[in-house]
């Protein structure tokens, strides 16, 4: 149900409404710079990937208003974050929380990396053994009776 | 009737598709040369009908044409000429035809151009660019037929989403359909040599070639999306890590990897499996890209399954395609035996670190832009992956990958010692280090990593500098010497220094934008001003203006510093009648090595309008070092060595070249 809901709001985006209005802008400055560091770190979720702070349509404004009401009412940020995740689910985040449902996305291209660097390596030490010097006669013997070759 | 005549031709390039698609497999496989002979004449006769079609669907919007029912959803009489022709693709049926279109483009250049291969691999390569082909005509033909006619026609039409009227995004697509489909000529290169089982140098020359004809347009393409994204969603930014700007990504860094393992395998004969595989994931993830943006699965799994006859057509050529690819190359591939070996630190040696890093990231991009679906698909929580994501984890590749650059040219093929190369490297080194200590002697704010990325940047662009120098011998004090020197340096190499002078320029223009960016937001009365980064903006009037179909809010924005008159500029908020959708249009300003940026927004109730201005650092660069990359990649297209019928020429040059 949420999700046609967001695809109908989606349809009827104004693309011209405004990101942070001044008259939303917090009197303290320290209040302020901590509303725009979180305003940063949830999606505007009727846009494509945009951050709150960036989007200008309506319900990114609700949500910028929303931080600073919290922050207002003396919330810590993490709150401020649970209290937009509670009402909008973690779609609401543009950072996934660390969880085991995001294992395999937050540790997917470290290991991709390592497998790659696997593979690499494995390449080069190959390729390095291929310059190895020939096996003599008693080496080969051995190697032959080691895998089972006739004489 | 014209319409028709588009149709019929469609449905006749399906059939030619089909016949290019057996008559010269079976011939390359009875090694019959009448029947190889099709391919060719088979290839032009379907570019030949494609295009038919293609231009009796632009007639069609051209004359708003509104019985046609794509036509009738798409145009509108008052739209200018430049969206009327652009409307043919801003829609799904018509940008499948136009990708049909490009593909059938690349296959009678092969059949021009091709006249160098020998007969059997170009018999094979048109024949798997026509099962591409039959694939994809069949999808429109069956799914997305743009021909469809309405009856009673409307007398208007509903016009093309705002959005998509914008000169930059207009000419968006045919851009980077041309780089994905462009990538279909490595992949039908690929797939034929696995077909025949053999992969040689000769092969890999020839990829080189179409798959630098395919990354140029795919840099452009991709160069102009985030321009637009920048000046049309009204905040500066340029890129936001959406799905549908990683689906040009993703494959482009593929393109980037092929490029360079290509040369690998035609220099050494090495890695030519991996070349291949590396082939197959660029055009593989082209099409993941035309499937991410076309099924609507981005918006929801479920909106997917809304329309499900499209998205499960799509996702069965995807499947095809990608799953018959890499199943040949399993069955295949282990025929294909390297030879001869590698040291790490060699030319090959780095270039096989840099295909490592670019085939991390751009698995990176793949599971931040697919985890989202995935979790959706098996039932878990709806989430998002952001900027913070890729900016932990693709980041982090791309810093050692621009270290590596410079390097990379300087050192030999198969051996070489660091020594010799770090000679070469001082120039570059010495002024990374220089920027480094400017940046952090004179930046009064902003983070200290800023010092270090355009400290990364000048290593890129000196880099590319004097490597250049080195070959031609600048600093010899043979001036006469250097620029004879200069003219016989191989294109490739003039073309590999813009390359990677272009990126070095790119990596400047991101740091310092998203470092030093100065914002102001306000509300201004008419008469007020406000102060950015030593500018005065002076809200001096603010109108309305009528546009061809649309009527704009203009804010009159007088720009001075230290009382001396600057510019006038010009932001405007557009609303469209016939769409009822609005649209900022910012005004920018550059000077080149910074743009002031300023968009206008509605009035607060008390006569003053918000008004939000930046001050863009370096942020024209991104896209200038953009169109370096590729202006690097023509040039290197025009090198002799790709060229048909000048080997002797060529072989005689290339002796007269100082050994590498």
């Amino acid at each position: 149900m949420r999700a046609l809901v967001l695809s109908l709001l989606m349809l009827f985006v104004a693309g011209a409404a405004f990101a942070v209005d001044p008259g939303e802008q917090l009197k303290d400055p320290v209040q302020e710079a901590r509303a725009r560091a979180i305003s940063k770190e949830l999606r505007c979720l009727v846009c494509q990937n945009q951050s709150i702070d960036d989007s200008n349509a309506d319900l990114a404004k609700d949500l910028r208003r929303i931080v600073r009401e919290r922050i207002v009412a003396g919330d810590d940020d993490k709150q401020v974050v649970d209290y937009i995740v509670a009402r909008y689910g973690e779609f609401a985040l543009l950072k996934p929380r660390f969880e085991p449902s995001t294992w395999a996305l937050w540790f997917g291209p470290l290991a991709a990396l390592l497998i790659g660097a696997a593979i690499t390596w494995s390449v080069f030490r190959r390729s390095r053994q291929g310059t190895a010097p020939a096996l003599d006669a008693e080496e080969k013997a051995r190697l032959d009776k080691l895998l089972g070759r006739p004489e | 009737m014209i319409v028709e005549l588009g149709h019929f031709a469609l449905t006749l390039a399906l059939a030619v598709a089909i016949l290019q698609m057996v008559v010269p497999m079976i011939g390359a496989q009875r090694r019959d040369s009448a029947l190889m002979a099709v391919a060719a004449p088979a290839a032009l006769v379907q570019f030949v009908l494609i295009a038919i079609a293609f231009a009796a669907l632009m007639h069609a919007f051209l004359t708003s044409d509104f019985s046609v029912a794509l036509v009738a959803k798409n145009s509108h009489t008052a739209k200018p000429l430049i969206y009327k022709i652009a409307g043919v693709w801003g829609n799904h049926e018509g940008s499948m035809v136009l990708w049909v279109l490009i593909l059938s483009f690349y296959g009678a250049m092969v059949a021009l151009f091709g006249g160098n291969l020998p007969d059997a691999l170009r018999a094979r390569v048109l024949a798997v660019q026509a099962v591409i082909g039959v694939a994809f005509l069949g999808f429109i033909l069956f799914t997305s037929n743009p021909f469809l006619r309405l009856d009673p026609a409307p007398i208007e039409g509903n016009g093309l989403n705002p959005i998509l009227q914008d000169p930059a995004l207009a000419f968006h697509p045919p851009f980077l359909y041309a780089g994905y489909v462009g990538l279909s000529m490595a992949f039908s290169f690929a797939i034929a040599a696995l077909i025949e089982g053999r992969v040689d140098a000769s092969w890999a020359r020839w990829v080189r070639p179409w798959t630098l004809a395919a990354w140029i347009p795919l840099t452009v393409g991709i160069a102009m999306g985030s321009w637009w994204a920048y000046y049309t969603l009204g905040w500066g930014g340029f890129w936001f890590w959406d799905p549908v700007e990683n689906a040009s990504l993703m494959p482009w860094l593929v393109a980037t990897a092929l490029l360079h393992s290509a040369i690998v395998a035609e220099k050494r004969g090495v890695l030519k499996s991996w070349t291949i595989l590396l082939a197959i994931f660029a055009f593989s993830l082209s099409l993941v890209g035309t499937f991410l943006v076309r099924s609507g699965v981005l918006t929801s799994v479920h909106a997917f399954a809304v329309d499900p006859s499209r998205g499960i057509a799509i996702l069965g050529i995807l499947v095809f395609f990608i799953g018959g690819a890499l199943t040949l190359y399993g069955w295949r591939a282990p025929v294909l035996k390297a030879e001869g070996l590698f040291a790490p630190l060699s030319r090959e040696g780095a270039l096989v670190m840099n295909n490592l890093l670019l085939a991390a990231a751009a698995a990176a991009v793949f599971i931040g832009t697919l985890y989202p679906l995935f979790l959706d698909a098996m039932g878990g929580p709806k989430i998002t992956v952001g900027a913070p994501f890729f900016n932990m984890t693709f980041v982090p590749l791309m810093i050692p990958l621009f270290c590596l650059v410079p390097i990379g040219p300087l050192l030999k093929w198969k051996r070489s010692d660091l020594v010799a190369a770090s000679e070469r490297l001082m120039g570059a080194g010495v002024a990374a280090i220089i920027v480094v200590v400017a940046v952090l002697a004179f930046q009064t704010r902003g983070p200290w990593l800023a010092a270090l990325g355009m400290g990364l940047a000048a290593w890129l662009i000196a880099g590319a500098f004097f490597e250049v120098a080195w070959r031609i011998g600048l600093f010899s004090g043979n001036i006469r010497e250097s620029f004879r020197r200069a003219l016989r340096l191989p294109r490739a190499s003039w073309g590999m220094a813009f390359a990677h002078g272009g990126l070095g320029i790119v990596v400047a223009g991101i740091v310092g934008t998203t470092a030093w960016r100065q914002e102001v937001v306000t509300a201004l009365k008419v008469g007020d001003s406000a102060e950015l980064a030593g500018y005065t903006l002076t809200l001096e009037k603010v109108g309305m203006r009528n546009g061809p179909n649309y009527q704009a809010l203009v804010g009159v924005v007088r720009v001075t510093r230290d009382g001396r008159d600057v510019a006038l500029m010009l932001p405007e908020k557009r609303s469209f009648p016939v769409e009822r959708q609005e649209k900022t249009e910012a005004a920018i300003r550059t000077t080149g090595f910074a743009d002031l940026y300023i968009v206008i927004g509605d009035e607060n109730g008390q006569g003053a309008w918000t008004l939000r201005a930046y001050y863009n650092n370096l942020a024209p660069w991104i896209w200038v070092g953009g169109m370096i990359m590729a202006a690097g990649g023509i040039v290197s297209l025009t090198d002799r060595r790709y060229r048909i019928g000048a080997p002797n020429r060529a072989r005689a040059r290339l002796a007269a070249q100082p050994a590498e």
